[in-house]
């Protein structure tokens, strides 16, 4: 259960080797520990996280599960055992892939495998812990958006594009889930310094996984809905996404 | 039957259950042999103040339509004796519309008379004379109690002792109750003789608080936990006698009502420091005697519905405690004044002895309960830290009230929690009755 001051005993991150991700379930669980499930492909590098996980935070008991967004047929096993042993109060939706916006252009598989992980798989996982999580009574998800789905960019319209599909998936199912006692917080971050960036020119308003994690917390123990990071772009993406085509082209963003 | 998402009291983590209602002993039986995998839970009215009364995914079932005896009855008070058998439903308020006029009161109140007698039993509630009666078990006769591996149980302090303690302050986790008799108190009057004792510190306070429990049936003391130094208002009462109680009035309908949540919290330092001014003010220096109705002095806030609302949508925390000794008392005062939390509603007073019961909450000692908005940054960490005060002096939090505390501080709090544990495993082997509470603690 959460508690009144919303802190959670249990947190399933998909994604979970994210930066973005671990950051908000350190974040969330620091205060009290609790259980924590890494779900995701790559175990090695799950297990990694894990033990520093474990390092800083004993109170954390952490487990590694493998989850393939892509196989979207295995999503109900997968998550039938994660719910099993006890509710999950927290699902962070932090898997994402950034793919190569150039190399998309003249392969596009590499443009629908970008929209199968950040999208259908995605939504696909959203749905089954929705489920779960209405027959519980209680629970609060979050999905991690990003403002690059606010309006297409010709730099990265592939990305933004399955980040689009998210966001609007999340507000349609954060209405559905309303009064269920589950929660769904759509997060928007801008740049973000992770190793999904590594090597691209920040972007202005650029921020590290610890704000997002905290600017996350905060939404998941309050009421916001959706939480811009930093907040600023709520403004910026309201007057970039009034300003008309032609000079949002001479923009070159 | 139909869906709802239920809160406490304090309006924070809700969550959505299956509310049915059960008419007879029989339907509660049904409920509780075809519960689902999320179980079942009583609530009455829902004035516990955290997650006591929900089931988040599984069943509630409320009692206000089951009567007693099989039939429609909700009040059989012998008016000789003034025992009364009470359907679990039953207000407080009911029983003093129905028991006051033939002389009868309540032997022991809480701060609102919006709780059910079901739920006095489940939460063991206290009121002003602890110090001089105990609890709200201690003057209850007998219940029925139905659970899910033994059926539908007569019990008392007598009668299944046991199971009869573990269900008094059980939080509703021993089985559903359906009949509660309570032994009334005599009255003569809807009156109380009331003394004000004003005071410019916490030292005064504690003194008066003293002096008033040694001399009066009922003690509790108003402090400002804001000022600098711990002022405060004591007020100690005793019922008047009279003669006619034929033609005692009964308490009024709320005539004010907070209509709407307000967007964001009333309270802040600023608003409850001038609210806690005026409220110093209004006692006269000193001490003082004035006759007050009795709904005034045992239920001031009851004159406003909805009362809660004023917390805004974040809602609020009630904090709790009891404490062995003077000195955790002082500290914890300090470290709220020095939290920097707007605290309007702080009540103090002495508990007397504990009862048999392994959950309720009394034990000998000060108790301070404070309320808190939910929102106030910080509130968290400074909560476990006087959590933390109060289990190194051997005391403990109330569970009606709580809706954070570290569940691996429970068997500290609760010494006889594994005792508990052990009779609720023998009525519910299967752990058919759940709660939030029961979930976010590990009960």
């Amino acid at each position: 259960m959460i508690d009144a001051l919303g802190n959670p005993q249990s947190l399933l991150l998909v994604g979970g080797t994210s930066e973005i991700g671990l950051a908000i379930a350190q974040r969330l669980l620091r205060d009290r520990g609790g259980r924590l499930v890494l779900a995701g492909r790559d175990r090695a590098h799950m297990e990694d996280a894990a033990r520093a996980l474990s390092r800083d935070l004993p109170a954390v008991e952490v487990e590694v599960v493998h989850l393939d967004l892509t196989t979207t047929n295995t999503h109900d096993g997968v998550l039938s055992d994660v719910f099993s042993p006890g509710d999950v109060d927290v699902a962070v939706l932090a898997a994402g892939v950034l793919g190569d916006q150039r190399r998309a252009e003249v392969d596009p598989g590499d443009a629908v495998a970008v929209a199968q992980v950040n999208y259908v798989g995605t939504m696909s996982v959203a749905l089954h812990v929705a489920m779960r999580m209405e027959g519980q009574g209680h629970g609060v998800i979050v999905v991690l958006s990003s403002v690059a789905g606010l309006r297409g960019r010709r730099s990265n319209y592939v990305y933004g594009s399955s980040k689009a599909g998210i966001d609007v998936f999340s507000q349609g199912l954060a209405d559905r889930l309303h009064g269920s006692g589950v929660r769904l917080v759509t997060v928007r971050p801008g740049f973000v310094r992770t190793r999904m960036t590594a090597g691209l020119e920040p972007a202005p308003l650029a921020v590290g996984p610890y704000e997002v994690a905290e600017a996350t917390a905060s939404a998941v123990v309050g009421r916001a809905d959706v939480v811009y990071v930093p907040p600023a772009l709520r403004w910026v993406m309201i007057g970039l996404r009034a300003l008309p085509g032609g000079l949002f082209r001479r923009l070159d963003l | 039957m139909s869906e709802r998402l239920l809160t406490g009291w304090g309006r924070t983590a809700p969550s959505r259950a299956c509310v049915v209602s059960a008419h007879s002993e029989a339907e509660i039986e049904e409920v509780l042999a075809t519960a689902g995998r999320r179980g079942v839970l009583a609530r009455g009215l829902g004035r516990s103040y955290g997650d006591a009364a929900q089931n988040g995914g599984g069943t509630v079932v409320e009692l206000g339509e089951l009567g007693i005896d099989g039939g429609r009855t909700a009040i059989d008070l012998d008016p000789a004796t003034g025992f009364a058998r009470c359907a679990p439903g039953v207000s407080l308020d009911a029983l003093i519309r129905h028991a006051l006029p033939l002389g009868w009161f309540p032997p022991v109140t809480p701060g609102t008379r919006w709780v059910t007698v079901a739920g006095a039993v489940a939460a063991d509630v206290h009121g002003k004379n602890h110090h001089r009666d105990g609890t709200f078990s201690a003057f209850v006769r007998a219940i029925r109690l139905s659970t899910p591996a033994l059926g539908t149980l007569p019990l008392s302090s007598s009668h299944s002792p046991d199971i009869f303690w573990a269900t008094v302050g059980g939080m509703g986790l021993t089985g559903i109750i359906t009949e509660v008799e309570v032994a009334l108190r005599p009255v003569g009057s809807a009156v109380v003789d009331v003394e004000t004792s004003r005071c410019d510190s916490l030292d005064e306070v504690i003194e008066a608080v003293r002096r008033g429990e040694g001399d009066r049936r009922y003690t509790v003391a108003w402090i400002d936990v804001q000022s600098r130094n711990g002022r405060g208002v004591v007020t100690a009462g005793d019922h008047v006698d009279g003669s006619a109680p034929a033609t005692l009035p009964l308490p009024p309908r709320p005539r004010l009502s907070i209509p709407v949540v307000p967007p964001g919290p009333l309270l802040t330092r600023s608003t409850v420091a001038a609210f806690n001014e005026i409220w110093f003010r209004r006692f006269p220096r000193g001490r003082h005697l004035l006759r007050q109705p009795l709904w005034g002095f045992f239920y001031p806030l009851d004159g406003v519905g909805h009362w809660n609302r004023v917390y805004g949508p974040g809602g609020l925390v009630q904090y709790q405690v009891v404490v062995p000794s003077e000195g955790t008392l002082r500290t914890i005062v300090e470290r709220l004044r020095k939290g920097r939390v707007p605290v309007a509603l702080a009540v103090l007073k002495t508990f007397g002895a504990a009862n048999a019961a392994p959950l309720s909450f009394p034990m000998v000692g000060w108790t301070l309960a404070v309320d808190l908005p939910r929102d106030t940054p910080g509130l968290a960490q400074l909560l476990d830290d006087l959590d933390a005060l109060t289990v190194a002096d051997g005391g403990r939090t109330y569970l009606a009230k709580d809706a954070r505390v570290r569940p691996e501080l429970l068997p500290a709090m609760y010494p006889r929690l594994g005792h508990w544990r052990e009779v609720r495993d023998r009525v519910d082997p299967g752990r058919v009755l759940s709660s939030d509470l029961s979930r976010r603690l590990a009960l």
